[in-house]
Formats: structure tokens, C-alpha cells, sequence
């Protein structure tokens, strides 16, 4: 790791504008770092040359004392977002080759904010995992690895590139999605902040649709202040999206004030499953701890519809899978099996582009809602959702914020856990409620599990309150004092 | 009332329900902004949005909401407050999402009606169940190449009303009364312009038989005939299929099939059919649509008279017959053409000049009334030339082809040409005292019984007169002189 | 809910998804576990619960009626892993 590759986006940022480096030089060292974490294959496309033309164009803006938000920070782009004329697969094999005619709103604001681009971050195959092993281009690495033990980990899903190129240093920081934890939970295995914001607070015009009542586009980011910074840059209303919240983007940054006094900070308590593992539990009682000493008032809660948003989740999501990945087909873009006849292309072409994780969810979502089984399941599903909605509004009667583990494990080993889906499908216990409920929710780096791997607090917020949740956050981090670096480091210096 | 089959065991009842699917007017689709002209070079009227790239999204053309609502207003039909969109799904090359945004269970337009105007004069009313948005689907052309389908997609996303008749009709003749009732309404409120060769406007026919009192039969849907007259020949003869059918002892079977206009036929559609399951679910996309009741109010004040209304006060202001009311608010424009002809005159007489003289050289031009070489002004003109005396009814008709093919007024040609009516008796008795003097023989057979002469009389004075003899006149003066 | 190798057959038509009969067995297996664990929603009481319409609390919003997109065939094409003529072009349907 090389000194620039260190930095936060708020020491580049400073830097920059001192003039200490130039963009320029501080691409170049992620350019490097970025090739030298291959191993992590956390990359799927790397855009070197762009980086470096877009780093030029943010040193020409420093210089003359115009520099945006994001000037010359060098950025992962999950592949889930569409970059005009560079190649976007949503980690499948049915988008091969497809280079979008057009670029996501997110990413286009980044562009406007002066971000420039490293690549394409690998992640599960149309963000479906928690593990990023499902994706069409071979698995991520976590750049952590156990004490004592050289086995491969994952780095979470769906997210995983996005997360391990920015633990590894390979990208100061990178765009996620979150559908059902996609972001928290990659950043809770890799040790760094993610960020889901409130539903609608960015837009999802070119991102590859998966939920399209859940998805939400999120800084991935090595500090709480740089996710608000990112955020602040990605947000905003979108007339092209028509779920885009007409709501106006507060400057985040300023939100951090670092004073949580006399903020009610909600524990509910069914987020204490059984068996749950004990240094989970231990962590989240310093979380509660520090929020404390900070002057917040821990107060219980009760969210009794928990243990229903999993399954929940497990039928509109793939329900409105199955309908938004209809379109591959083989006609207009991607991959193109031949077949006798349309429906025999159409067969072919989607049997060999779609991997097993995504089949599962178009059979599972084909079926929940077909005929006779649309009110038991999707019907159902929605109103037990409005259920876990409530279940929020009435907890955030009494108190400003909730803090929660993200996950129920820090990461384990690729291979491990992938036979069965179900045991799968329950890291995303803590955080798919909130994706539900469409609230923001972060998770911050908060303490090392036994044998040295990260793990994550959450902190959910009300809806289009991200302040809240970042000032609360902010306190977490500091009071954490998170410095472990994870064992593998990219580039040189 | 309408006939009955007569089967060869007896009559049969065809019920009838009919699927209109009405493009709306509007500049752009329903939910991207390409544009939606007809005949453009294939995908040049595509968006991403259109052609289901990955992440794009829809945004609904609230002109087209309108458009609809109008519609549904004009149909004398409640308009739901909040409808919803669903997604329809299912895989075909014209279809890129593999889904349509329509709506299924919460349609912005619910119950409505239609008078028919039959051909016997009398009116029949039919219930329209519900009338939905949707978006078309591009269109595929399966006769370019031997073994490719090509797709072009201008069409996917145009705006289309779903219009969803009650199964009321009862007779081929009544499903084109009623489509021509619905696309003059259509074309009246300017929201479908009704052109069925260009598919603006395409049917679906659910045809099903049943003797009279007896449950409703097993239906067939025909889909997507484009004219109404095919629409009456497909009903016909799917409802004389059925009944040769049953009577045989068979079933129907519920199939979907297609009108061969070539034939005359009905045929089953040859794909094998997958047993069709749309999944609806509500699009995730898109917010249920919250119309305002004040808006929808105002709406309903700034319609335009509608036929049926116009009719009605076509009979009673003007005083016309039913039929002659009916042809002309069929079209708008005929409609407000005969309106202006007929002002401060007898309307009668514009009535008669507008259907008779008009309508038939503009069918003889392929023209419509939009296109009249003769203005309504102009035709007006014509008539007070006839009103006053100036044109025999008959020279009228001359000048009035002379103005089609010229574009001059009535007044100027009948200047140029010097035909103005002889209504000068004297003209005229010299005239009649010329033809008689020469037709002495012809006289005498005359005075002698044979009466018939009279006409013969007439003709020769009128030859003698270039036509321009006043004919009421020229009889007069001509029995006087006759009789001596 | 025990889903059969037909059921499963008939689904993977409907979403256009070719699957080998070897595959179907273990593939009812799984989605036949999903479903069990999903149907424990059923202990919920949701009667007279609305089903969730839109997570933000906000209008539907709308556009005006102009042309602002399309006349761009070159961009609509260039994907295309097939095309003639300005056309899509797939495996002839018969109708």
C-alpha cells in the first residue's frame, strides 16, 4: 500500500487542494494497486487509461481552483451500474459484451463531481448472494483472512468487488447497491463503512434493475465522513426514475457534528437471535456502550415482525426479479444461444446465461407469482411488509436511530455455506428489514472477531434522515478506533 | 332486434364482445418521449426505455393519462380516481421487457356505455365493461426472410386505450354499429384518430353461440381484425363455424384465432399456444395513479358536443331525420361543414346538398370532408344561388362540379358562364312559342289526348334555353300556351 | 409446499429457462425447501393490512408530452447480436 492509496477521501481531498500530489499521481498508484489485487479478482473491467484522461481534467480543474466535491478521487464501480461505452455485465454471462449507450445517473453525478474511474467491480451475478461466489467471472476475495489460517474468505455479497477493492486499497472508495444488505454486509465482512440510503434519495435510472422496490445505489468508503461526503454527490432527485424521492440532498458532510447528545438510540430486541455468536453479542453491547458515553440514551425496542422480513424479502425480491429479468433474452443485447425456434433461443440463451443463484430466484419468483399463488405469496409478502414498515414508524416514535450487528458472522470461507441457500439467504438477517422498510441504514467498522476478522454495528435512521444516521455512526467509528488493516494490501510503496 | 342463427336443430343466439385497442393521440409514447409517427424507418422511434435496456425506467405522459380520461368521460363512464399499473408478463420478440405495462385489477376507466344507431333506425344501448392504459408492442415482420422474424420496435410503448365492451352485442351488424359509434367518439374527443388501415385502431372479436336463453357457449377470440368490415365477416362466419360445430355434436374449443380477410375464414393460430400466465403484479417502477376529482370535472365541462348530443339537436334544431342527422355527426367536421352551410338557411336544403352533392363528389376524389375542394362557405354560396332563383337545381349541380374542378365560387362561374336562370316569362314564352311553332304535329297529338308530349315539350324549351329555364315557370307558361 | 418435477418443468417454461430433466429432481428439492421456509408468513395476521404500494410516501410523477428521445437506431442496434436492415432479427415465428 502506497502512501496515496492510504488515504481517505478527505485527506485526497485536502491533499489535492494543497497541492502535495496531483490527481494524476494519485491515480496512477491506484492504477498500480489496482493491478496488483487481481488476486482478489475484485475487477472486472480496468479502465486505466480513462482514469488517468479523467485525473488530468480533475488536476486542470484543481489548478485553476475549481475543483467539485469528489475532484480526481479514483473510484470501483460496481458493474451493476451502467458506464457509457465500458463494458457492464452485472457479473453475468447473458450481458456479455454489452457496453450501454447511455450512463447511470449515479455514476453521472460522480462524473460531475470530478470522481474518476478505475474499473468495474466484480459482485454476485445480477446482485443476488452474500457472498460474491455467484458471479460469472469467478469469485472475490476477501483481502482478510483468518488468523492463522490461509483459507480464502468471501467479502460478502453483493457488493463483494466493491468491498475488497476498497479494504485492499485498490480504490479510495466505490459505488455499491443494496437490495436486502448488499452493501452493509459486504462492508461489515471487509471491514469498512457502507451505506444504504433511504429508498428514492438516489436515483436507479442505469443500474441494473434486480428489486426495483428494494434496490439502492451506496457509498463504499474507508470512513463514515467519506461515505457522507460520497453520498452527498450520488444523491438527488431524478425526473428519469419515477421512485426518485423529490426530496432536496442536506450537505452530509456538515451533518457530522460529532455531538449525539440527547439522542434516543432505539436496541430492538429481536434483533438478539438465538445462538447468535457470543462476540456478536459482545460487540453490539460496546456499540450500546459507546453510544452512551457519548451522551445518547440506549432505550429497547421491539420490532416483533423480524423474523418475517427474511422471508418476506425471499418472495417480492425474487418476484420482481423474475419480471425485471425478463428482458434478458438474447434479441437486442448480450448473449445469444441460437435455438430452432424464438422460444428455443430464448431458452437456450437464458439456461446458459444465468448461473444457479439467479435461476433459483427467477424459478422461485416465476412461481410466487403465477396463477393461484399470487395472493398467498406476493400479496401476503406485501402486506406483511407493511407490517415491518410500521413496525418502524411506531419505534421511531421513540427513539431517533437504531443500532443493531450487521451481520450474524464476520466473513467464512468460500465454499463454505454454499449448498444450502436458506443458510445463505440468512446473513442478511439485520439487514433486510431495513431495505423493506425502504430507511437508511450504514454499517461501521466496529471490532475484530476472534480470529481477527472485521465486524460491523449497524445503524438504521429515519427515512430520509441520513444526518442521523451518519453523526451516530461517526461517533461508533471514533469511539471504535478501528485501525486493523486486513492482510492483503495492494499496490507498492 | 337481431336474427337468429337458423341452425339446422334449431336457432342460435351469437354473443358478442368486443376488444378495441384505440392508439392514443399524443406526440410521444406513453411512458419514454420518442416520438409515435406512423411509417417511420423501422427503430428510429425507440429510446433505451422502449427497447428494455438494463436499468432504464418508465415516466408516464400525463397528456396521455388525459387523453384517456377524456375517453372515458366521452363513453359516459366512471373514472377511477386512483388506478394502478401492472405488469403483464410474457415472452415475445415484440415485446422487449418481456412484460407490458398495462393495468389490470384497478383500471383508470370503469363501466361505461354506447348507443348504437342501427340500420333500422332504432338505438340499441351497449355497457363497456372498463377502458385501461397499456403499451403497445413493436411490431414483427415475419414474411422478410426465410428463416428471421425482424423486429422493429417504433410501435413498443406507444400509448394504447384497451376499450372492453360488455358481451352485449348480438349481431355482426351490431359490432360495427358499435365500432363505428366508438371511433367517431374517438375521433370527436381528438383522442384516437381511428384509422383502422394504419392500425390506430384494432378489434379483437369474442365470438361465442348459445341457443336463445341458455347459458353463455364456450368463446373464441379473434384478434386483431383491422376494419370493420372484417370485423363483420370474421363475426359472421367464427358465429356460422360454431354453430355447424355443435350441431355436428362437437365443442368449441377456447382458442384464439385470426380473420384470413383473403378467405373469409377464421382460422386457430398456428403457434402452439402457451397455456398464458401473465403474473400480473403491480409495477414496481411506477406509484398508483392519483387523478384530482376537480381536474377530471373540469375535463368533463371542456368536451366537445359529442355525436350523440349533436344528433339529437340536429333533429331538433334543424329538423332533420334521424338517418340524415346520423350521417352527418359521424364525422365532426361534416358535422360542423353542414352546420355553417346550413346557418341562416334551409337546412334541408343543406342537408341535402352536403350528403348528396358533397359527399359523393368526395367520394369520388377518395377526399375527406377536411380536404374539400369546395368550402362550406363556398357550397353555401351555391345554395342562396338556388334559394334566390339565380340556378335551376339542376344547373346547381353543373356549377358545383364546375367549382370542384376549378376552384372558382359559384357567383363567379355563374357570371363567367352566363347561367344564370331565365325567370323572365317573356324569354321564355318566346322560347315555347318557338318550340311549338316547329313542333306543329307534335301539338296537335297533344290537344288531341296524348298528354305524355308535355315532357317532351319541357325538354325542348329547356335545350332551347341552355337549361337555364326556371322549370317552375316554363310549366306554367307552357300549359297556358297549350292549351291554347 | 412440495413442488413435483412438472410443476417445476412447467415453470422453468413460463420463465424461458431450458432445464435439463436432470436437473429438475434436485431443482424441485430446493425450490420446494425455499418455499417451506418461506411459508411461515402464513402465521402472520395480516387482515385488513393494505399490501405495501410504494416505500416512499410521494406522488407519481409525470412528463409532458414531448418527443425528447428516440433517432438514435445506431445506439439501439449496436448491442444487437443480430440485426438486418435497420431490424432485430430472431428465429422465424410461425403463427
Amino acid at each position: 500500500m502506497s502512501a496515496l492509496t492510504g488515504l481517505t477521501i478527505a485527506e485526497a481531498r485536502a491533499g489535492l487542494r494543497a497541492r502535495q500530489f496531483s490527481a494524476r499521481e494519485l491515480a496512477a498508484e491506484h492504477i498500480a494497486a489496482v493491478a496488483a489485487a487481481r488476486p482478489l479478482n475484485a475487477f472486472l473491467a480496468e479502465t486505466p487509461e480513462r482514469a488517468l484522461a479523467m485525473a488530468d481534467a480533475a488536476d486542470q480543474r484543481l489548478q485553476r481552483g475549481a475543483a467539485r466535491a469528489l475532484e480526481g478521487m479514483p473510484l470501483a464501480i460496481k458493474d451493476l451500474f451502467c458506464t457509457e461505452g465500458v463494458l457492464t455485465t452485472a457479473g453475468s454471462r447473458i450481458l456479455d459484451g454489452f457496453k450501454p449507450p447511455y450512463e447511470s445517473t449515479v455514476t453521472a453525478k460522480l462524473w460531475a463531481a470530478g470522481a474518476v474511474m478505475l474499473g468495474k467491480a466484480n459482485m454476485d451475478e445480477f446482485a443476488m448472494g452474500s457472498s460474491n461466489v455467484t458471479c460469472a467471472h469467478g469469485a472475490v476475495e476477501n483481502p482478510w483472512r483468518r488468523r492463522g489460517d490461509n483459507r480464502p474468505l468471501v467479502p460478502g455479497g453483493s457488493s463483494g468487488g466493491s468491498a475488497a477493492a476498497v479494504a485492499a486499497r485498490a480504490a479510495l472508495a466505490a459505488t455499491g447497491t443494496d437490495t436486502g444488505g448488499s452493501i452493509r454486509q459486504p462492508a461489515s465482512f471487509c471491514g469498512i463503512v457502507g451505506m444504504k440510503p433511504t429508498y428514492g434519495r438516489c436515483s436507479r435510472w442505469g443500474i441494473v434493475a434486480f428489486a426495483s422496490s428494494l434496490d439502492q445505489a451506496g457509498p463504499m468508503t474507508r470512513s463514515v465522513r467519506d461515505a457522507a461526503i460520497m453520498l452527498g454527490a450520488m444523491a438527488g432527485h431524478d425526473p428519469k426514475d419515477s421512485t426518485s424521492a423529490p426530496v432536496a440532498v442536506p450537505d452530509f458532510e456538515a451533518a457530522l457534528s460529532g455531538d449525539i447528545r440527547g439522542l434516543k438510540i432505539g436496541i430492538p430486541r429481536e434483533y438478539r437471535l438465538d445462538g447468535m455468536p457470543a462476540e456478536i453479542e459482545a460487540l453490539w453491547q460496546r456499540g450500546i456502550d459507546w453510544v452512551k458515553a457519548a451522551g445518547a440514551e440506549p432505550v429497547e425496542i421491539s420490532l416483533p415482525m423480524t423474523k418475517y422480513a427474511l422471508p418476506a424479502y425471499y418472495i417480492i425480491a425474487p418476484a420482481e426479479a423474475s419480471s425485471n429479468l425478463a428482458r434478458y433474452d438474447g434479441v437486442r443485447f448480450g448473449l445469444r444461444v441460437p435455438g430452432g425456434s424464438l422460444d428455443e433461443m430464448y431458452e437456450n440463451t437464458r439456461a446458459a446465461g444465468f448461473g444457479p443463484e439467479v435461476r433459483r430466484r427467477v424459478l422461485i419468483g416465476t412461481y410466487v407469482l403465477s396463477a393461484g399463488y399470487y395472493d398467498a405469496y406476493y400479496l401476503k409478502a406485501q402486506q406483511v411488509r407493511t407490517l415491518i414498515a410500521r413496525d418502524f414508524e411506531a419505534a421511531f416514535q421513540r427513539c431517533d436511530a437504531l443500532l443493531t450487528p450487521t451481520a450474524p458472522s464476520a466473513a467464512f470461507a468460500i465454499g463454505e455455506k454454499q449448498d444450502d441457500p436458506i443458510a445463505m439467504y440468512l446473513n442478511d438477517v439485520f439487514t433486510v428489514p431495513v431495505n423493506l422498510a425502504g430507511l437508511p441504514g450504514i454499517s461501521v467498522p466496529a471490532g475484530l472477531s476472534a480470529d481477527g476478522l472485521p465486524l460491523g454495528l449497524q445503524v438504521i435512521g429515519r427515512a430520509f434522515d441520513e444526518a442521523t444516521v451518519l453523526r451516530v455512526a461517526e461517533i461508533i467509528e471514533t469511539a471504535a478506533g478501528f485501525t486493523a488493516k486486513p492482510a492483503f494490501l495492494a499496490g507498492g510503496g | 332486434m337481431a336474427q337468429p342463427i337458423r341452425g339446422s336443430s334449431g336457432d342460435w343466439e351469437m354473443v358478442i364482445g368486443l376488444e378495441v385497442h384505440a392508439q392514443v393521440v399524443s406526440q410521444a409514447k406513453l411512458f419514454s418521449g420518442a416520438a409515435t409517427d406512423f411509417g417511420a424507418e423501422p427503430n428510429t422511434q425507440v429510446s433505451p426505455i422502449d427497447a428494455a435496456f438494463p436499468g432504464m425506467l418508465p415516466v408516464i405522459n400525463r397528456h396521455c393519462v388525459e387523453q384517456a380520461v377524456k375517453t372515458g368521460l366521452g363513453i359516459n363512464a366512471e373514472i377511477n380516481l386512483v388506478s394502478v399499473f401492472d405488469r403483464k408478463n410474457y415472452f415475445y420478440a415484440d415485446l422487449p421487457a418481456g412484460y407490458q405495462i398495462s393495468q389490470y385489477t384497478r383500471p383508470i376507466v370503469g363501466k361505461g356505455k354506447i348507443t348504437l344507431d342501427l340500420a333500422d333506425g332504432s338505438t340499441r344501448e351497449v355497457g363497456i365493461t372498463r377502458l385501461h392504459l397499456e403499451q403497445d408492442a413493436g411490431k414483427s415482420l415475419h414474411d422478410q426472410h426465410p428463416t428471421l422474424t425482424y423486429v422493429d420496435l417504433n410501435r413498443a410503448g406507444v400509448a394504447l386505450m384497451e376499450i372492453v365492451s360488455e358481451p352485449d352485442l348480438r349481431s355482426a351488424e351490431e359490432a360495427g354499429a358499435y365500432l363505428r359509434k366508438l371511433r367517431s367518439i374517438l375521433r370527436y374527443l381528438g383522442t384516437c384518430d381511428g384509422n383502422m388501415e394504419e392500425g390506430s385502431l384494432r378489434c379483437d372479436c369474442n365470438v361465442s353461440v348459445r341457443r336463445p336463453g341458455a347459458p353463455l357457449g364456450t368463446r373464441c377470440e379473434i384478434k386483431n381484425v383491422n376494419s370493420i368490415r372484417y370485423v363483420m365477416q370474421a363475426i359472421e362466419h367464427e358465429a356460422r363455424r360454431q354453430v355447424e360445430l355443435l350441431e355436428e355434436g362437437g365443442v368449441v374449443e377456447q382458442e384464439t384465432r385470426l380473420f384470413d380477410a383473403g378467405k373469409g375464414v377464421t382460422r386457430a393460430m398456428r403457434s402452439k399456444e402457451h397455456a398464458h400466465d401473465y403474473r400480473y403484479f403491480p409495477d414496481p417502477d411506477l406509484l398508483p395513479l392519483r387523478l384530482d376529482a376537480n381536474w377530471v370535472e373540469a375535463l368533463r365541462r371542456s368536451l366537445p358536443e359529442l355525436p350523440d348530443a349533436k344528433k339529437a339537436r340536429f333533429i331538433e334544431h334543424y329538423r332533420l331525420s334521424p338517418d340524415d342527422a346520423g350521417v352527418l355527426v359521424a364525422e365532426q367536421a361534416s358535422a360542423d361543414y353542414f352546420e355553417a352551410v346550413a346557418r341562416g338557411r334551409d337546412a334541408k336544403l343543406a342537408a341535402n346538398w352536403v350528403m348528396v352533392e358533397l359527399y359523393g363528389a368526395l367520394n369520388r376524389l377518395g377526399l375527406g370532408i377536411e380536404r374539400s375542394p369546395v368550402s362550406a362557405a363556398g357550397l353555401g354560396e351555391l345554395v342562396d344561388l338556388v334559394i334566390d332563383g339565380t340556378l335551376s337545381g339542376r344547373l346547381a349541380k353543373e356549377v358545383f362540379a364546375a367549382m370542384i374542378e376549378t376552384g372558382k365560387g359559384a357567383a363567379v362561374l355563374v357570371e363567367e358562364r352566363g347561367l344564370k336562370q331565365v325567370t323572365d316569362s317573356g324569354a321564355i314564352e318566346s322560347a315555347i312559342d318557338a318550340v311549338l311553332a316547329a313542333q306543329g304535329e307534335k301539338v296537335a297529338e297533344y290537344r288531341a289526348g296524348k298528354e305524355k308530349l308535355f315532357g317532351f315539350f319541357v325538354g325542348q324549351v329547356m335545350k332551347a334555353t341552355q337549361g337555364k329555364a326556371n322549370p317552375a315557370l316554363l310549366n306554367e307558361l307552357l300549359r297556358k300556351r297549350l292549351a291554347g | 409446499m412440495a413442488l413435483d418435477k412438472a410443476t417445476v418443468a412447467r415453470i422453468a417454461t413460463l420463465a424461458r429457462i431450458k432445464l435439463p430433466p436432470s436437473e429438475q429432481e434436485h431443482l424441485a428439492g430446493e425450490l420446494s425447501a425455499i418455499l417451506t421456509w418461506i411459508e411461515q408468513l402464513g402465521e402472520v395476521d395480516t387482515a385488513g393490512v393494505e399490501p405495501m404500494s410504494s416505500v416512499v410516501a410521494m406522488e407519481l410523477p409525470t412528463r409532458a408530452d414531448d418527443v425528447t428521445d428516440g433517432g438514435c437506431r445506431e445506439k439501439i442496434l449496436a448491442n444487437a447480436p443480430d440485426s438486418a436492415g435497420g431490424f432485430f432479427t430472431v428465429p422465424k415465428v410461425v403463427e
